[in-house]
């Protein structure tokens, strides 16, 4: 009995049928997707994207070189050279990450104790040549600067929490 | 000696101290850790840090165990309520001072303080009042200071007053407003002084140059030996990414206890010098181009193989390992001259043949401190070794006499009982040794010496003291070792110590002279000290002569080279000068033909023997600069390109395992006396004497600039 309920279901392509139900049923909900470079899904102010390194109002770089951050990250994708500055304070003359190995984890930003490196919401960027994935303490200076009011506003946003 | 064991409990085991112990040596002892800042095994006891309190039965309040002599059935806890409570509560008072900057402390990750406030510290401060501020202080260009960080444990205080002996360091004020400071504006300047960053349990004083370069976490530690005295100081390079960021001193009871000069912890800057040689160079007319490593190889394999038996000369540094030593050897023999020595600095060979076959202390370097009488001849010691003087001042605290017979007196921070000076070093010890005569007939090989010759009443008493101890000793230093007259020195001295029951030792140049004698870079002496069929050339009288190739092995002609006088120009005149060099100075590009670029001693491994006969091997800590490699293979693959048998080693153990196969069981022998040797006429003026200042003794510590901005440094080179 079990075998001949089988062959009807085989020739009447039940199984098929079964399947397109959910395409109808989906075809009158309201879409989910997205068209992406036109329309964007919410991010929360925690999101782990492009790095930057911040600065105090004042202009001064918050790093200070204790290469905390360098210990904490588990791939090995921050190196630091770090040197007495000009004016006497312990400064980084090195601060390179490497995009290709960090995984975004944000243990870099947990380990900071200045606030220095944030991971931004940036996460749209690309590379076009090699040594392009090395983010230099310039470039990630430059980016700290350019998205200031938006690293400012997450941070705001996050301080309840911490 | 039973009455001297104690029995006691620690933390409810039984335990066994001497009488006259602190408790908490005991608890070291058993492992019962109890935290300490003040309390160091080496410096006197001041118990003011007051982390130590432990809890004894019976005492009404806890104790601190640094200052608690242990009696006879005491019963202790370490790890008490009560204990751990007053640990707390000490901890909470330092940290109300102690600034929260750890994130920028060099002593992060490596700090006392911070790793015990792991243990005892609150996680929340119940200060809300204003934090002290102490302002930072410039002591020298060696220690850096962070004085608010300082938690007035006195270490350093202690240790200028008791392992230097001249306190620059001191505390000024007192209660809430005690502040560690020099007592003038001076420098810390003391051979040793930059142990007192080691000692610091907190980051109030730091290392200068190394300020903010790294952290303690990310460098590795490797094991080295101090390529710049005799003594051959254990250290710790810390390393990161093949780049030498610091040296730290490896505890060796035996050789350098916990300590180590400045010149040891500091001259590793002299590997990043500015003047490295990186790659080969070849003079072509009065230019020097770059050649690459197998060209230049060729070019000294042709020199070298065309030169060949007596047109050949071999001067290498006491510096070089045993390895290269032994390699530069083979090599001479291969090529058929003995013109080959080490001695740069030894201007007085004539009675070489009764040399021993190295030179020693004439006791281990411990050994120094047990003796009860010690007569320095020609030696500016501190410069020299300062680890041999720090352990003669050790002796003369415990009451030896310790006496010196010195052109020129230098400063000592002990007793001197007695320092005879201001004339050459043979008249000062003729009146020595007719005083240890006492009447008896003067040996025949001093007799012409002392001919006329009265003892003064300080040569009566220091010939006393060397008779009356039973352990005494007589050390010859470098200023007599680079001595127009050495030979009457050396004769004289194993006289007196004959005549007074006294060793004969010397302070010898160089890491590693006596490898570099063993390994038979001599003119007459081969390996393993047997003597060579004819003897070869001496330093000087390679340099004196017409030579169609030299080959000098990490040799400064300019500085380094004492045996004559004018090394460059007399290297000039030389048909070919191939110099194997970690630095291209401005006297070798002047000299030589062909630069070869070696390692320092962190970028080569190998072995030193130092002045007590104690073999050291270590291993190469950093990446070689530029092109620059170990010596022993740049002399290894000469030998292949000369054809020269069994020289495809690959590693410099098998060098060493070969060269220590060939001496087997090594008896440094002593020095032999016999013949008379006449007046030296001339040659004993005190102002012929040479004795190189402390931060100016080698290629390594001229190119470290930290030394080179102390006070000592600018004094010696008249700019201050």
């Amino acid at each position: 009995m079990k075998q001949f309920i089988g062959y009807i279901k085989t020739f009447a392509l039940w199984e098929l049928l079964k399947g397109l139900s959910v395409t109808q049923k989906q075809f009158f909900k309201k879409s989910v997707t997205l068209e992406y470079p036109d329309e964007k899904t919410p991010q929360s102010h925690r999101f782990r994207g492009l790095h930057a390194l911040r600065r105090y109002p004042n202009g001064e770089e918050r790093c200070i070189a204790c290469k905390l951050c360098e210990a904490v990250c588990p791939a090995l994708a921050i190196t630091i050279e770090s040197n007495v500055s000009d004016d006497g304070t312990r400064r980084t003359s090195r601060y390179d990450i490497d995009l290709f190995k960090c995984i975004y984890c944000g243990f870099c930003e947990e380990a900071c104790p200045v606030d220095a490196i944030v991971e931004t919401r940036i996460h749209e960027y690309h590379m076009e040549a090699p040594g392009e994935n090395i983010m230099t303490k310039d470039k990630l200076l430059a980016i700290g600067d350019k998205y200031d009011a938006m690293i400012s506003a997450d941070k705001a946003a996050d301080a309840k929490y911490r | 000696m039973s009455d001297d064991i104690v029995n006691l409990e620690v933390d409810g085991k039984p335990v066994t101290g001497r009488k006259g112990q602190m408790l908490i040596e005991v608890t070291d002892s058993v492992g019962a850790y109890v935290p300490r800042f003040c309390y160091h095994e080496k410096l006197s006891i001041a118990a003011n840090c007051r982390m130590c309190l432990i809890d004894i039965v019976g005492a009404p309040k806890p104790i601190p165990a640094c200052a608690q002599p242990i009696t006879e059935g005491m019963k202790v806890f370490t790890k008490s309520p009560r204990a751990i409570a007053a640990q707390k509560a000490t901890m909470e008072f330092l940290l109300i001072n102690h600034p929260l900057d750890c994130p920028i402390c060099d002593q992060g990750g490596e700090c006392e303080l911070q790793d015990l406030a792991m243990g005892y510290g609150r996680d929340i401060s119940r200060y809300n009042d204003g934090k002290r501020v102490v302002k930072d202080k410039d002591i020298g260009p060696l220690v850096s200071t962070d004085m608010t960080r300082c938690i007035h444990c006195t270490r350093c205080v202690r240790f200028g007053e008791e392992i230097q002996g001249n306190p620059q360091l001191g505390t000024v004020e007192r209660g809430e407003q005690v502040k560690i400071s020099t007592y003038v504006e001076q420098n810390v300047d003391h051979e040793l002084s930059a142990n007192i960053i080691d000692l610091c349990p907190v980051g109030a004083l730091n290392n200068k140059p190394y300020r903010y370069s790294a952290r303690a976490w990310e460098m590795e530690q490797r094991a080295t030996i101090s390529p710049h005295d005799c003594v051959g100081s254990n250290l710790y390079a810390h390393v990161l990414r093949g780049t030498v960021k610091r040296i730290v001193p490896r505890d060796n009871e035996a050789i350098n206890e916990t300590w180590i000069s400045d010149r040891d912890r500091f001259s590793y800057e002299a590997i990043y010098a500015a003047d490295r040689l990186k790659t080969p160079r070849i003079k072509s007319g009065s230019e020097w181009r770059e050649l690459d490593w197998s060209a230049a190889l060729e070019r000294a394999a042709e020199v070298l193989g065309q030169a060949k038996g007596d047109k050949l000369g071999v001067i290498a540094s006491p510096a070089a390992t045993v390895e290269e030593s032994s390699l530069l050897s083979r090599l001479a023999d291969h090529l058929g001259t003995n013109n080959i020595d080490h001695r740069i600095g030894r201007r007085d060979v004539s009675d070489q043949d009764k040399d021993p076959v190295f030179e020693t202390l004439g006791c281990s370097i411990d050994e120094i401190e047990q003796q009860g009488s010690v007569l320095v001849v020609g030696s500016n010691i501190r410069n020299e070794a300062p680890i041999i003087a720090h352990r003669l001042r050790k002796a003369a605290l415990k009451g030896c006499k310790v006496n010196f017979a010195n052109a020129q007196e230098y400063e000592y921070f002990f007793d001197v009982a007695d320092y005879r000076s201001g004339r050459g070093l043979v008249e000062l010890l003729s009146g020595i040794a007719v005083a240890a005569a006492d009447g008896r007939v003067l040996p025949d090989s001093i007799a012409k010496l002392c001919k006329g010759v009265s003892a003064s009443d300080a040569d009566q008493r220091i010939a006393a003291a060397l008779k009356a101890s039973d352990e005494s000793l007589i050390l010859l230093g470098a200023i007599a070792g680079r001595h127009a007259a050495y030979s009457a020195i050396r004769a004289l001295g194993a006289a007196i110590a004959t005549l007074t029951g006294a060793k004969l030792g010397n302070v010898t140049m160089g890491p590693n002279s006596a490898g570099a004698s063993l390994a038979g870079v001599l003119p007459h002496r081969t390996v393993g000290g047997k003597t060579r069929g004819k003897a070869g050339k001496s330093v000087a009288q390679m340099l004196e002569s017409a030579l169609d190739a030299v080959l000098l092995v990490n040799v400064e002609p300019d500085a380094d080279i004492h045996a004559t006088v004018d090394a460059v120009n007399k290297l000039k005149k030389q048909k070919f000068v191939i110099a194997l060099t970690p630095f291209a100075t401005d006297a070798l590009l002047e000299c030589a033909d062909l630069l070869l670029p070696i390692g320092t001693f962190a970028e080569t491994s190998g072995t030193y023997v130092n002045v007590a006969g104690t073999w050291q091997s270590f291993g190469g800590v950093a990446n070689p600069v530029g092109e620059a490699r170990p010596c022993w293979k740049v002399l290894r693959v000469l030998g292949n390109l000369l054809n020269a048998d069994g020289f495809d080693y690959v590693t410099s153990e098998d060098v060493l395992a070969e060269i220590k196969a060939t001496l087997g069981k090594v008896d440094p022998g002593s020095y032999k006396v016999g013949g008379a040797i006449a007046r030296p006429n001339g040659a004993d003026a005190p102002a012929d004497e040479i004795d190189t200042p402390l931060y100016s003794m080698d290629g390594l510590v001229r190119r470290a600039n930290a030394l080179q901005k102390t006070l000592s440094a600018k004094r010696a080179a008249g700019s201050d």
